[in-house]
């Protein structure tokens, strides 16, 4: 669709009728519109649209709140005690206030990415102009915005249909928010709904972000063999002057590789990056090097091998400035949105700029135009490095063993510890001359500092930690893929049905932050175990460098060790955070190219399709972020479960199944209008696992569907029960739950599975056509 | 041994953890309890006392005082490993959604627990569990068998040294062995 405002001017006109004078016509939109599939029920739906759809699954998965805090203080009524059902001075209760409070992270995430996207397309539209076509992979993506065009009815053709698209979630998003204001919003339930809507607002906005870029950047465009990068900071020549760039928004990063190439300096320096911007850089121009997930930025910045920070937006540490400039290491700020103090300094000589960036005369300075950022971080990096090379940033050994003497093993390091390190005892044996406990928090360490704000000796405890663990630090050279983008029609047309039926066991989207509770390997291993037993594995953001950061016995990494395909067994690399609505797109895309449902502003019925018919599991093994939330509650709403690690509790509302709850799990077959029970499939939208074991065997199970074939539920439940038995040592206690027919049942386990159902009173039920959706039965029941 | 939550942060409101201050104390409020519960959680086999793991501790502890255990995360592995059959094992969320909801007729199925006990959690997934019994199960009575303080149980144990956790432990365990529930 193209919509264009015209405006018509005319001076002077003689006709027969008469003579025209100065008549100026103004048209709002002239809507040429050439898609012509139907339009759906739900086009551009507003915040209570798709609220019987919510409430369905609300219904069924029902919110569990675990307050962090008792009170409310968001207006002058209060402080509010609303301890155990007490009501504050507006009237909420703790449970509306805490699906209160989910609402408002769900927003800030989905704000966060519009505005990001907004950003993008505004740059882009100024210098590629609004006719510029979207192109996400040529031929082979013909629905190249599956999410856009399911949520609003629009089918993007250029980069200035993605305005329109952004105005319809900024104002969405806008209601979403202002409906947390006091005295708006009083049910918990219409609250989530509220959050639900603003998840589905967030995939919109992610999608449109990574469709402009990919399109006028020339990012891989749904490519399986999209480059492999060198990660790490031992991949990184620390002989050359270094821009290190820290963030999500790829802009100011293109002026720096476009300065430096058009300045033939690309031999002569690297640019690396931390997070979505290491990944975008690396989709530009491919020798570009990943240093690792921003959550780890301070032992990054520390490690002192940056000559200049480079920041755009989103989880950049507040304090970076601070921290760069204990290395010495200027910091441009490029973005609006996180300034950081800085003068602005766009519209100064560039050359001036340096001067005082080189000479230490400013620590940082704030430059809006990407352009500029790129020749300044290009010429200071290349002015500023030869004169850092001479700096010690870290701490010698020998002055750690002295630094750790002055501990006074107050304990209020390891109480301030998100993951409850031992940090005492290993300060203990550090001033005793043994540094191996303290190398040993390395590895599970997440980097916050809190540690050192607690401290009342003020140590730098984390910089003691990064100098014990340099050795493994510094050795860090794997490989990740870049971001392939989204998932071609061609792969979908390949795997729709064996996902459908059941053949392909699952969908694994193992996406998200990097607040782990014991580093980065247990993605490693989640991944691994998954993809060798052929489920899609799919990852993106910080865990998609976790994925990438180890090697099996024969020194690969996971992206050399299986296929980049949307294909069992591949193991794809989809992108940044924004290119996490590419694993929405594909969902989306199964059910319209495979299942050849209508697309356009349908909401509803393709998610009753997702959520009944297609193995999906999302993971965000260390989500962290108010992001991280709003792309959660875009999966909740198409009803794709969602497990996040034990720090996601922290999130403190979970949406749980009740499996001892058979009335929870009833669907209509389609096919008769009966009301048939399917068992818990899928058994939550919204869990919280405590360790990787635990999250294997709940993987595995979250992707049953009630559609499955026989054939693929045996093959589904044979994944359950082995991974059941090796972490849990013993059959699953549900698996009567699962069996629907005895053909359901693994052939080479019948002989133990037999016996439990008979001992479970079992009984035989039909498979469904499944659906939520009363209006979806084809003959309505009699 | 110090009442202030072990993380920093976590800092109560209004209604706070009632301290334990001796195992006999804790002894007592088990026995009182008819359908006491006790959940266990990953640290189970992360935390060493005296050589010892904790698991062992409460495998002890629940032969000694019949409490039925409910394991989370994949603690069930271990307790089958070393000869000990939970009475139920789910996520830790799944437990406390079944704890807040007054009809659910506990694991065997014949009435809601009394008493709900808690170890081995990740301290900040514990602490909020038991925010979720305070707000939404405000009759529950729930207490921890940690080191750590919780503020958010009706009992919690003081911080306490792994030392003095292994005494309160051992004394809980006797106290049982010697009288029965």
């Amino acid at each position: 669709m193209t919509t264009k405002n015209v405006h018509v001017k005319i001076d002077e006109m003689k006709t027969n009728a008469g003579l025209i004078k100065n008549l100026e016509l103004s048209i709002g939109k002239v809507i040429s519109d050439n898609w012509t599939e139907p339009m759906g029920p739900t086009p551009m739906p507003h915040i209570s649209t798709l609220r019987d759809w919510d409430m369905k699954l609300l219904n069924k998965y029902k919110p569990f709140y675990m307050p962090d805090c008792d009170l409310c203080c968001l207006c002058t009524y209060g402080k509010c005690d609303l301890t155990a059902g007490k009501r504050g001075a507006c009237g909420l209760d703790i449970g509306a206030q805490s699906s209160r409070i989910v609402l408002i992270a769900c927003s800030i995430g989905a704000a966060t990415h519009t505005a990001h996207a907004r950003h993008v397309v505004d740059h882009l539209i100024e210098k590629y102009g609004r006719r510029f076509p979207l192109d996400v992979g040529g031929l082979n993506v013909k629905v190249e915005a599956p999410v856009t065009r399911l949520v609003t009815g629009i089918k993007p053709e250029t980069l200035g249909d993605l305005d329109e698209v952004l105005t319809y979630c900024e104002a969405q998003i806008t209601h979403c928010l202002s409906a947390a204001h006091t005295g708006q919003e009083g049910n918990n339930l219409d609250f989530e709904s509220k959050a639900f809507h603003a998840g589905r607002m967030d995939q919109v906005g992610m999608e449109v972000a990574d469709i402009a870029q990919i399109s006028t950047l020339n990012f891989p465009k749904a490519d399986p063999e999209a480059p492999l990068i060198r990660m790490g900071i031992g991949s990184v020549d620390r002989t050359k002057p270094t821009i290190m760039c820290i963030g999500h928004n790829v802009v100011p990063s293109v002026g720096i590789i476009d300065y430096m190439k058009d300045s033939r300096l690309d031999d002569k320096m690297e640019v690396v990056g931390l997070c979505c911007t290491a990944f975008d850089n690396t989709r530009y121009y491919d020798r570009a090097k990943i240093v690792g997930p921003i959550s780890w930025q301070l032992k990054f910045v520390r490690a002192g091998f940056a000559d200049v920070v480079v920041i755009d937006e989103q989880c950049v540490r507040t304090d970076i400035f601070n921290e760069a400039e204990k290395v010495k290491a200027p910091v441009i700020a490029a973005s609006e949105k996180n300034c950081m103090g800085f003068k602005n300094r766009t519209n100064d000589p560039a050359d001036q700029i340096v001067d005082d960036l080189v000479s230490g005369r400013v620590p940082g300075v704030l430059i809006l135009d990407p352009d500029k950022v790129g020749e300044v971080a290009v010429k200071t990096a290349v002015k500023i490095a030869p004169i850092r090379r001479k700096l010690n940033v870290l701490p010698s050994l020998e002055q750690v063993k002295e630094i750790a003497k002055t501990c006074r093993h107050c304990n209020l390091c390891q109480r301030s510890c998100p993951q409850d390190l031992k940090i005492p005892a290993a300060l203990k044996a550090a001033a005793e001359g043994n540094i191996a406990p303290l190398t040993a928090l390395y590895e599970e360490c997440i980097g916050c500092g809190r540690c050192e704000e607690a401290c009342p000796q003020k140590i730098m405890i984390h910089s003691l930690i990064v100098k014990a663990g340099e050795k493994e630090l510094m050795s860090e050279d794997n490989l990740c893929r870049s971001g392939r983008g989204a998932v071609s029609d061609v792969e979908i047309r390949s795997v729709g049905g064996p996902i459908v039926l059941g053949e392909i066991p699952g969908i694994l989207a193992v996406v998200g932050c990097a607040n782990y509770p014991h580093g980065g390997k247990d993605v490693y291993d989640i991944c691994r175990e998954f993809a060798s037993r052929r489920y899609i594995v799919v990852t993106s953001g910080c865990s998609a460098m976790s994925a990438g950061s180890y090697r099996n016995e024969e020194g690969k990494t996971l992206y050399e060790e299986f296929p980049g395909g949307f294909e069992a067994g591949g193991v794809l690399n989809v992108g940044s955070c924004v290119a996490n609505s590419h694993i929405a797109g594909a969902a989306i895309k199964v059910a319209n190219i495979f299942a050849k449902r209508n697309l356009r502003g349908n909401y509803e019925e393709i998610a009753d399709y997702i959520h009944n018919r297609l193995g999906a599991v999302g993971l965000a093994w260390g989500a962290y972020s108010q992001k991280a939330a709003s792309i959660a509650a875009g999966f909740w709403s198409l009803g794709v479960p969602v497990l996040v690690g034990p720090h996601g509790s922290k999130y403190r509302r979970m949406l749980l199944g009740r499996s001892d709850k058979p009335e929870n799990w009833e669907v209509y077959d389609a096919r008769t209008g009966e009301i048939v029970n399917t068992g818990p499939a899928p058994e939550h939208l919204f869990q919280t696992v405590e360790t990787p074991q635990e999250a294997m065997v709940q993987i595995a199970k979250l992707c049953i569907r009630p559609n499955d074939t026989w054939k693929g539920r045996a093959g589904k439940l044979s994944h359950y029960i082995d991974l059941h038995k090796r972490h849990y040592g013993c059959m699953p206690p549900d698996i009567h739950m699962f069996v629907r027919t005895t053909a359901d049942i693994p052939i080479t386990m019948k002989d133990e599975i037999v016996p439990i159902l008979k001992e479970k009173n079992w009984k035989e039920s039909v498979i469904p056509d499944p659906t939520l959706l009363p209006r979806m039965i084809r003959k309505q029941k009699e | 041994m110090s009442c202030e939550p072990w993380q920093c942060a976590e800092i109560a409101a209004t209604k706070k953890a009632n301290p334990i201050q001796k195992p006999e104390i804790a002894v007592a409020m088990i026995k009182k309890a008819s359908r006491p519960l006790l959940i266990v959680g990953s640290n189970a086999t992360q935390r060493w006392m005296e050589g010892k793991q904790l698991i062992d501790y409460i495998i002890d502890f629940a032969n000694a005082s019949k409490v039925p255990v409910v394991a989370t995360a994949h603690m069930v592995g271990e307790f089958l490993k070393r000869g000990y059959q939970p009475a139920a094992f789910m996520t830790a969320m799944d437990i406390g959604q079944r704890v807040v909801d007054p009809t659910w007729q506990g694991i065997d199925g014949k009435g809601h627990p009394d008493l709900v006990m808690f170890v081995g959690l990740p301290y900040y997934m514990e602490a909020l569990i038991l925010s979720g019994l305070k707000h939404f199960a405000p009759d529950q009575k729930t207490m921890t068998l940690d080191n750590l303080y919780h503020p958010h149980a009706s009992w919690s144990f003081p911080n306490a040294t792994l030392e003095e956790w292994a005494n309160n432990l051992k004394v809980m365990t006797s106290k049982f062995n010697e009288g029965g529930q």
